[in-house]
């Protein structure tokens, strides 16, 4: 039931907006800050983003649909009637989708993390051409995709007790989101207290020094790209299977390169990249939940509250004096 | 390597066969190398004996860290073997020198940076188990810390501490390592006197109850005869001499080290200061570090014409921060720094109009472009300027004449001008920085530890340089951890501790002692 909450309608929509824009960029921003911490930086994450959506969405439609088949064929094997298989729906192959989304994404960090290990090579050149194959070769694929519906990832309902509905709707919460929030704590516990982290840290601070540890500074890097790609491949998931919940074309909007730039505002801490996509998340649904309450005055400009807020608090935040807080210094843009 | 070989180290691995408990001997037999045509070592043949502290002594650009880098598997020599207890050896990386116990504590930082004393302590072992458990680590350190001589704060970010503090990491981070033969490369450079006594007799004791053999770079003669057995001396890349210290007078060292050559007498302060002259003063002047947790804080502090000031103190007592605010690199909580009565806060007009000059610590990394050729770095004080005009194209040819003018006045070895200054040995970028910094009229000079990693020759050089630039009326402000270069030089000595000035005396009658214990924080 929906009912008329006034104003009221409007923190929700904010909240309720948080956990589901928040998501990809949760996601984008915690493989990427892996992948800056080992001093490497990726900006094809935008391409690996939208690779990610159409294959993953691609792939949850024709294994959705090809056990659809398997179960009428099943049925009719037995002589039973056709069964309606039209709201049929297999939250398992949205998964698989998911599973298939994470390995491309990896595929595309490794090609990355291949190529930058080559001397000579400028890791944020070979960014920018990741991102525009990685997002021709999925218009080229996925055009056939654009028409049929896959199957939905599954939420949580939280306030399923609730009987008015945005309540509802607001903490209907995707798995995703919460498996975002414990991957978050975990690397943010994994750099501190594992070996992986610290040898990840050592090697993105000082090639010397990694190198006179007898670390091979291009496998860690290759490897730290290729798990950042595999982050920025569920986050493509993530937009087709869920939010908005379809493939087109034009499915995300900058979501990639703007979860690079959230690295850089959350100083390379997974938590911070936590609050940094659940801000940008809320602020991204103030245009909207805005206009739903009537407010129509300056739509496009309430639609630039997230980058406005953002770039505001980078300037509160920052100091003349201290150097860039947690930057890697072997990281191109920092150096 | 293979994935499994980084990411996967047994947790228990046998003990490399090299490593007993027993300290064991080192031996090159030949060993060059050459970079290019030009050999930097060249058939160098010492022997270290087990159990003992061996000094290899040389002037800048001698080879000497390219012998110890051969050794540690760092270069490749270009010919010559390594034995190790009589057995030959092949180290072909520095992982490889550290399965076979050696250790070395390079001229320049090797700690990580943006990780704390603790984690590059912990992550430098060679079997760290998976998930580390920070509580146990914590305990095992602090106990190991107990049978140490000196601290060093375990949670701070290597970032924030002062030169002596990591080079006392560095040397910590080897015992800690139980390395069983350990290379210094001039480790006392950034240690006070007492600090060095210390450090140094509490190594030659591990010595010589047997736990250690020690090879140590150093230019100092005091340290050679109070704390080594055996000297080689190196001279343009080949071996000169080789002996017991008890044999050798300074003399016979000097003399193995540059041949029969003059040298120059450190030029007598004349003329008095010009105390009605204030070149540099400082009011209220107060500045936070990078951490925002330290704080300096100095009330007054003037420097006049013809005037040298020295601040002396042990490291990480606020010099550091003083110099880089003076610098520019830090900006001023509170107060106001001026010179010849004008605001001054560094920039470029500024420092070009007053004639102001400024030496920082570690010269590589703050006051150079280390890719950048010798002669561009050398250039960086003048390159835009044309008398009274700023250039619009660079005159290479210029460039050029003027870095060969000063890389011969001030005798900087360099393989070639245009050759990056970061290949450079560690004394010869002091030396190509303070020849920038020092030429021309200056008014101004502000120094920091201007004398770091010189030979004998060239301190002498470098210090009657400050002191002609003195006489010539500039103001010189003197910061050092070297308690001798601050009395050798100065006309008035201050003291700095814990981010305040203690203590103030004219050097014409200062009691070293008492300079001592306000360093050491009693006043
Ligand atoms: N990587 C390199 N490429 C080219 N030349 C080099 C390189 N490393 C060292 N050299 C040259 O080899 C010579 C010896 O350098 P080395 O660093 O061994 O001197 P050093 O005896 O340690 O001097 P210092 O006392 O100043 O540290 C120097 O002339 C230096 O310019
Ligand atoms: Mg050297």
């Amino acid at each position: 039931m929906e009912t008329d909450l006034g104003w009221w309608a409007v923190p929700l929509a904010l909240i309720g907006g948080a956990i589901r824009i928040s998501t990809p960029f949760l996601f984008v921003s915690l493989g990427e800050t892996i992948t800056e911490k080992s001093g490497r930086i990726n900006l094809g994450l935008e391409g690996t983003l939208v690779f990610g959506a159409m294959i993953a969405y691609g792939m949850a439609y024709l294994i959705g649909d090809a056990w659809t088949q398997a179960e009428v064929a099943a049925a009719l094997a037995q002589g039973l009637p056709a069964p309606d298989v039209s709201a049929r729906s297999y939250p398992m192959a949205a998964w698989l989708g998911v599973a298939i989304a994470a390995f491309a994404g990896a595929v595309f960090g490794l090609v990355h993390g291949l190529i930058c290990s080559l001397k000579r090579v400028n890791d944020i050149a070979v960014g920018i051409a990741m991102m525009l194959f990685g997002m021709g070769i999925a218009f080229y694929f996925g055009k056939p995709f654009i028409a049929p519906a896959a199957p939905d990832l599954p939420s949580i309902p939280f306030a399923g007790w609730s009987d008015i509905a945005q309540v509802r709707d607001a903490f209907n919460v995707n798995v995703l989101f919460i498996i975002g929030i414990a991957l978050a704590v975990f690397l943010w516990w994994a750099f501190r207290n594992t070996r992986l982290g610290l040898i990840l840290r050592v090697v993105g601070d000082s090639a010397d020094a990694a190198r006179a540890l007898g670390y091979d500074l291009n496998l860690v890097r290759t490897l730290a790209t290729a798990v950042g790609g595999a982050f920025a491949g569920i986050a493509g998931a993530f937009l087709s299977l869920y939010y908005p919940g379809s493939w087109n074309e034009g499915i995300s909007s900058g979501q990639g390169l703007m979860a690079v730039a959230l690295v850089i505002f959350a100083r390379w801490n997974p938590i911070a990249c936590f609050w940094a996509a659940m801000l940008f998340g809320g602020t991204s649904a103030l245009g909207p939940a805005l206009q739903a309450v009537g407010v129509t005055g300056g739509y496009y400009l309430f639609n630039a509250a997230p980058y406005i807020l953002t770039l505001g608090l980078m300037i509160a935040t920052s100091s003349k004096n201290r150097a860039m807080a947690g930057a890697p210094g072997e990281l191109s843009i920092t150096r | 390597m293979s994935v499994a070989e980084v990411l996967e180290f047994p947790v228990e691995a046998p003990p490399p066969a090299a490593i007993g408990s027993a300290a064991f001997s080192v031996e090159t037999i030949g060993m060059t190398k050459r970079f290019g045509s030009f050999a930097a070592l060249d058939d160098v043949s010492i022997r270290v004996r087990a159990g003992t502290v061996h000094a290899l002594l040389g002037e800048n650009g001698a080879g000497k860290s390219t012998l110890v880098k051969c050794i540690m598997g760092f270069y490749q020599p270009s010919a010559g073997q390594l034995l190790i207890n009589d057995r030959e050896t092949v180290i072909k990386s520095p992982k490889d020198a550290h399965t076979s116990g050696l250790g070395m504590v390079y001229q320049h930082f090797t700690l990580i940076p943006s990780l704390t004393a603790m984690e590059n302590l912990v992550i430098s072992r060679p079997h760290v188990p998976p998930v580390i458990d920070w509580g146990k680590e914590r305990r095992d350190l602090e106990a190991f810390l107990a049978n140490m001589p000196f601290r060093v704060p375990l949670d701070t970010p290597i970032s924030e501490l002062a030169a002596g503090q990591k080079q006392k990491l560095e040397i910590l981070k080897q015992l800690y390592l139980r390395s069983k033969f350990l290379i210094l490369d001039e480790p006392t450079s950034v240690l006070t006197p007492g600090e060095a006594e210390e450090v140094l007799g509490l190594l030659k004791g591990m010595a010589n109850r047997g736990e250690l053999t020690i090879l140590m770079i150093t230019h100092k003669f005091r340290e050679v005869e109070a704390f080594c057995e055996d000297v080689s001396v190196l001279r343009k890349g080949k071996l000169t001499g080789t002996g017991k210290a008890a044999d050798l007078t300074r003399s016979d060292m000097a003399t193995m080290m540059i041949g029969e050559k003059t040298l120059n007498k450190v030029a007598e302060r004349e003329g008095e200061p010009d105390t009605g002259k204030p070149i540099l003063r400082l009011e209220d002047f107060v500045v936070d570090d990078r951490t925002g947790l330290k704080t300096t804080n100095i009330e007054t502090l003037a420097v006049h014409s013809r005037e040298i000031v020295g601040i002396a103190g042990v490291s990480g007592n606020g010099q550091k921060e003083l110099a880089e605010a003076l610098g520019g690199q830090l900006t001023l909580k509170k107060g106001k720094v001026s010179v010849d009565g004008a605001r001054y806060s560094g920039r470029r007009e500024e420092s070009r109009s007053h004639q102001v000059r400024f030496i920082p610590e570690e010269p590589l990394r703050n006051a150079c472009a280390p890719r950048m050729s010798v002669a561009e770095n050398l250039s960086f004080r003048t390159f835009d300027e044309a008398g009274e005009k700023q250039v619009v194209w660079l005159r290479q040819g210029r460039i050029r004449a003027y870095a060969r003018e000063l890389v011969r006045r001030f005798g900087v070895k360099t393989a070639s001008i245009a050759a990056p200054i970061a290949t450079l040995s560690g004394g010869n970028v002091q030396r190509a920085v303070l020849a920038r910094e020092l030429t021309g009229y200056v008014e101004l000079l502000i120094v920091t530890n201007p004398c770091f990693g010189l030979d004998f020759a060239a301190v002498a050089d470098i210090r009657s340089q400050i002191v002609a630039a003195r006489n010539r009326g500039a103001a010189v402000l003197l910061i050092s951890e070297d308690l001798d270069e601050i009395l050798e030089l100065s006309d008035r000595i201050m003291v700095m501790s814990e981010g305040r000035i203690v203590y103030e005396t004219p050097s014409a009658g200062a009691d070293v002692m008492v300079i001592g214990q306000h360093m050491a924080g009693h006043h």
